[in-house]
């Protein structure tokens, strides 16, 4: 943040627009780079959270998958929040049959 | 192919960005500095790189009729009268738009390897076919682009296609740069871009309204010995071709009023 920035921000103004453009930027061509659409991102978060939460508990509303993107090398990364036990102890789910056969063998 | 020859390919993705003013005042400035270059339009469906250098009345032949053996490489290239190391090649014909393949790009190219230090290949706009033949013939690329998003967005989209073509070094410049704008943080700065794109930066050229001037009369600002601030950046942006260490303009330091001191007083990064 740029001292311009604070006073934008105190004065309850709109930040100047080359941060704006800058932020637009980077998201677009996340996207652009991979070929990925919203929907379908949104899509793979879903199954991604599905996935892990078959083994342990976690925090669904928290959960977040999104490309991030630094020298010209663009990541995927999700941040799942693991819910823990009183004790601490990292949540297990427990091994279910039904999880296994609700996998469609296609 | 001489392997010293520098085959250059000048892209954007976007048109307008200044692909054709750059590839114009880079190739007179090399040639002032003693360098036999040749300048290749390469966008022929719509081409323009004659009447920025004041040649376009001046053409006969075409890379074209030179790979029909229907004339000369010597009478298709058209010699600069003001600054005789540069020649211009125009590669078609725009009537003939389905005509060139890559490979025909690539002999045109070696067929000036021989004669040339520098072959600038002045590409067109979009990533279409025209693209490609001149993406074939290069060894190396400049990418232009403008701090504006579209432009910044469509040069990403190019620099994926060059890695993948195996171009390299591919350098940038960032055109039409307004200081003023730059200190207001209203326009995405010189590390906005280079961070965003992830391209070494070959240099900027200050917005400049003689830029215009000088395509109204046809002859580049680095031909005319101007001393307005893009016909500095120009020449600089040769000399760092070349491998000179020149410093780059600071736009933040173009003004020295107090109103300047203000603005860069402004932009000082607090946390």
């Amino acid at each position: 943040m740029t001292l311009r920035d604070l006073i934008n921000k105190l004065l309850g103004r709109q930040q100047a627009s080359a941060a704006t453009a800058r932020e637009r930027l980077q998201l677009v061509l996340a996207h652009d780079r991979t070929d990925l659409s919203p929907d379908l991102l949104d899509q793979m978060r879903e199954e991604i959270l599905n996935v892990v939460a078959k083994y342990v508990e976690i925090d669904v509303e928290e959960g977040a998958v999104s490309l991030e993107t630094e020298d010209r090398m663009t990541a995927l990364v999700a941040n799942l929040p693991i819910k823990r036990t009183l004790s601490g102890e990292i949540k297990l789910k427990e091994p279910s049959p039904e999880v296994s056969s609700n996998q469609d063998p296609n | 192919m001489t392997s010293d020859t520098r085959v250059i390919l000048i892209c954007s993705g976007k048109g307008g960005v200044g692909k054709t003013t750059l590839t114009a005042n880079l190739g007179i400035s090399l040639a002032s500095k003693g360098c036999p270059t040749a300048v290749l339009d390469a966008d022929f469906g719509l081409r323009n790189l004659d009447l920025l250098l004041g040649l376009e009345n001046r053409i006969v032949y075409t890379a074209q009729e030179v790979l029909e053996e229907n004339c000369r490489l010597d009478q298709a290239l058209v010699k600069h009268k003001q600054q005789p190391n540069l020649s211009l090649l125009p590669a078609g014909n725009p009537r003939m738009l389905e005509w060139l393949k890559p490979e025909d790009m690539q002999k045109i190219v070696e067929m000036l390897n021989d004669q040339f230090q520098y072959v600038l290949i002045d590409c067109p706009a979009g990533v279409e076919d025209g693209f490609k033949n001149a993406v074939s013939a290069s060894k190396e690329a400049i990418i232009v682009t403008n701090p504006e998003v579209s432009a910044v967005r469509d040069a990403d989209r190019v620099i994926g296609l060059l890695n993948t073509h195996g171009v390299k070094p591919v350098q940038l410049v960032l055109n039409r740069v307004r200081p003023k704008m730059m200190q207001s943080q209203e326009m995405l700065s010189i590390d906005d871009v280079t961070d965003i794109l992830a391209l070494p930066l070959l240099g900027l050229v200050l917005e400049d309204e003689q830029v215009i001037v000088s395509t109204n009369r046809g002859e580049p600002l680095t031909l005319v010995g101007s001393n307005s601030p893009a016909a500095r950046c120009y020449s600089n942006i040769a000399s760092r071709l070349q491998g000179e260490e020149v410093p780059l303009i600071d736009p933040a330091k173009e003004g020295s009023s107090l109103k300047d001191k203000f603005r860069r007083l402004m932009q000082t990064k607090i946390f």
